[in-house]
């Protein structure tokens, strides 16, 4: 969780003291100086601020010091960041470490042989593909806790799902959840929407995700493919805003059909609590004093 | 409301013209005086709203009818009414208070909502093999326990929607036997917050296992009482012998499970299928019937407390031999640091840990300290653990940023996906057969609406 790239302009434009870190040459050596634009320009990284963000789990699985890497050699992707030792964000945090800036790491893609029957799947969709012109529609796949996630290009969600649900080898007949899940610092794939698929003739689950700029919150619907998904899309785009373009109506489900904005958003809070005693209020829980 | 004149000073129930045609607030007893308010030139299509509070409607659940006499022609589900985002307010809590908030979801099956989520914590975690035996057996005795007090009031209110009022009072007396026992065994008859990421939050109380015996012995009694009741009754079976059929296809495709899928003949039950805590250790069967309508639904729920029970003891033979055994996971940086103890003035923090920590060991106060208000980290990545919940799968979809609280959690609630079938089920029929066909899916708002 140690950055090994202490020019973080974060923790320079605060100012508070250097992170702990196993760089033997100190982080006090190359430190940018304090006005943290200019001290960046001239670094080795002369990013921009959002590549910086992405850029940096990239440039640490180089470095085999960190802890972030283990021994699986996955690739993992990053989406934001977390300040401070603690994860404390603004006051509150007296213990010093509040300027320790580590990369948000998500496991990254697997490798040949996923182990099991997600070999089986993953052959049997492939071979599919390929007959079918749609050799990309798998963007990456992720193994993680014994649980397989089919990341697939957002256009091709419709037909893979098909595929998934009609060959004689994979049969994934159960569609048994669509969630919403948004990243607001995966820069161009901000909005997710997840598909937990079943079954039952073969016991075997699989995930799917699809992901969408918050720009463009456009997915394909897959009520045609699974009528349960109705409701599950309904109340996604009801509580993220995302759309699920053939949905048959595309109305709210849970909220008020009046209500402005998508609560489940990361940048929707979570609000107060009035309490009628001279004006006073409860904070939402994020902005009270908190250790966490 | 019950004469014209009445109505004319009544606000809220005055008939009224809207652009969609004359609209009317039904309040019992007051059929004259609307008909008198029809003209004959008037259609005999009706748009009857049903509900949110309306007492065979399982919760706040608006049904939208639309009748032609008293076919129902059409029937869209209006929900929301009981939305009280939950997953939202478990962004803002450590994962170990998220718990807290999930029980409290669908509130007739509580350990099952705090078990998917805590299998989905400890999948994350990877100490899923990590669990104590006792935590895991605890588990199971409760949800079973729980799966018996949940059948129970479906099987009470479906009677009692359709005039069974026997039905209705003995399920109701046998689900407080149930409640007293979770009662002793967690101190709270529901929202329990007792399962926690890594085990249970305390252990067995002295005496609950002979409790349980007793209630297992009594329960074989009375269980019959159901089945002498509403088996081969006329009226019963008149009323729930084909109403509300779905098929396996049908259930597939609009994502059906629990025992309206088990009613179609299927034996899908992820305590067989997936088993978790430990299930594959259990003697049961998973019960089936094949007319997949109401009547087999309700067959499949009264059988299915027959194999509770069976699990129940099973689970009190091998807690009895337990005694003494750890109920949360050994590693100290997940386990709730202060083990709860029933003093002489409710439940508190065990005395031995307050002389622990304020008397012999400062890092044992930080430590308390920290994963008190702090909380542990979970390592970033999303899982999915589904558990069988009595009306179904019941699944947590947690992601986590590797922080202290999760990033989402998603709740597939049983109840949520069910209800859609509620068209299908009930287009076609009768009015009256809406509400069978409703009250066999066994919805929960608390569930569908989170």
């Amino acid at each position: 969780m140690t950055p090994t790239e202490p020019s973080e302009e974060r923790a320079s434009d605060r100012g508070v003291e250097p992170e702990l870190t196993d760089n033997p040459t100190g982080p006090t050596a190359d430190k940018p100086p304090l006005d943290g634009v200019a001290g960046r320009a001239v670094g080795p990284n002369a990013t921009t601020d959002l590549e910086k963000t992405k850029s940096e789990p990239e440039r640490k699985l180089l470095d085999p010091s960190t802890d972030l890497v283990t021994g699986d050699q996955s690739i993992r992707r990053s989406a934001g960041t977390r300040t401070g030792m603690f994860g404390v964000s603004g006051t509150g945090d007296t213990s010093g470490y509040g300027g320790v800036v580590a990369p948000i790491i998500y496991p990254g893609d697997a490798q040949r042989p996923y182990g099991g029957w997600f070999d089986e799947v993953a052959d049997a969709l492939e071979a599919r593909l390929t007959s079918t012109d749609l050799d990309g529609a798998i963007e990456r796949v992720v193994v993680h806790r014994g649980e397989i996630t089919f990341h697939v290009r957002r256009h091709d969600l419709p037909f893979v799902a098909q595929m998934l649900r009609d060959d004689a080898d994979l049969r994934f007949e159960f569609c048994a959840s669509v969630s919403g899940v948004n990243y607001p610092d995966d820069e161009g794939r901000e909005m997710h929407v997840v598909y937990h698929l079943l079954s039952m003739t073969f016991n075997r689950r699989i995930r799917l995700e699809v992901t969408c700029p918050d720009a463009d919150p456009h997915v394909p619907s897959l009520v045609s493919v699974y009528p349960t998904a109705d409701w599950h899309e309904r109340e996604t785009w009801d509580m993220f805003g995302i759309q699920f373009d053939g949905h048959p109506s595309m109305t709210r489900i849970l909220m008020p059909d009046d209500w402005p904005g998508h609560p489940q958003r990361k940048d929707y809070p979570l609000g107060g609590i009035p309490v009628e005693y001279k004006g006073g209020s409860i904070p939402p829980p994020d902005q009270r004093r908190s250790y966490s | 409301m019950t004469t014209t004149d009445n109505s004319k000073q009544d606000v809220y129930a005055d008939p009224s013209d809207t652009s969609q045609g004359k609209v009317f607030t039904v309040t019992g007893q007051d059929w004259d005086s609307i008909t008198q308010g029809l003209d004959d030139s008037v259609e005999e299509r009706v748009v009857v709203n049903m509900g949110p509070q309306h007492p065979s409607t399982h919760g706040v659940l608006r049904l939208i009818l639309e009748l032609d006499g008293e076919t129902v022609t059409e029937a869209r589900c209006g929900i929301g009414y009981l939305h009280t985002g939950i997953e939202k307010n478990m962004e803002y809590r450590n994962w170990v208070q998220g718990v807290t908030f999930c029980t409290r979801m669908d509130y007739l099956s509580p350990f099952f909502n705090e078990a998917t989520y805590c299998l989905g914590v400890e999948r994350l975690l990877d100490i899923e093999d990590a669990i104590p035996e006792k935590a895991q057996v605890m588990r199971v005795l409760l949800m079973e326990l729980n799966r018996i007090s949940s059948h129970l009031v479906a099987i009470a209110t479906g009677g009692m929607e359709i005039g069974a009022l026997t039905v209705m009072t003995i399920g109701f007396r046998e689900r407080e036997l149930v409640l007293d026992l979770f009662e002793l065994i967690t101190g709270l008859r529901m929202n329990h917050a007792f399962i926690r990421p890594g085990g249970v939050a305390q252990d067995l109380p002295p005496g609950a296992l002979d409790e349980i015996r007793d209630f297992t012995a009594l329960m074989k009694k009375r269980l019959p009482e159901y089945a002498d009741l509403c088996n081969a009754n006329p009226i019963f079976k008149a009323r729930l012998e084909g109403v509300g059929h779905l098929d396996l296809a049908g259930c597939l495709a609009l994502g059906l499970s629990g025992p309206p899928l088990r009613a179609t003949g299927y034996a899908w039950d992820l305590r067989k299928s997936e088993p978790y805590s430990g299930y594959e250790d259990y003697d049961f069967d998973v019960m089936t019937w094949d007319t997949a309508d109401a009547y087999g639904r309700f067959r499949v729920r009264l059988a299915e407390m027959h194999e509770s029970l069976k699990i129940i003891e099973q689970a009190a033979d091998r807690l009895a031999g337990l005694e003494g055994a750890p109920v949360m996971v050994d590693d100290k940086k997940v386990a709730w640091p202060s083990q709860l103890s029933i003093g002489s003035d409710g439940m508190g923090q065990s005395l031995d840990h307050i002389r622990h920590i304020m008397g012999e060991s400062m890092e044992a106060l930080i430590h308390h300290f920290k994963l008190v208000t702090e909380g542990f980290r979970v390592p970033a990545g999303q899982a999915y653990v589904p558990v069988e919940s009595p009306r179904g799968e019941l699944g947590a979809h947690l992601v986590s940023d590797g922080g202290t609280r999760p990033f989402r959690a998603h709740f597939r609630d049983p109840s949520f996906t069910n209800l859609q079938a509620t068209s299908v089920m009930s287009e076609g029929g009768m009015i009256a057969d809406v509400i069978v066909a409703i009250a066999s899916i066994d919805p929960v708002m608390g569930g569908v609406d989170r």
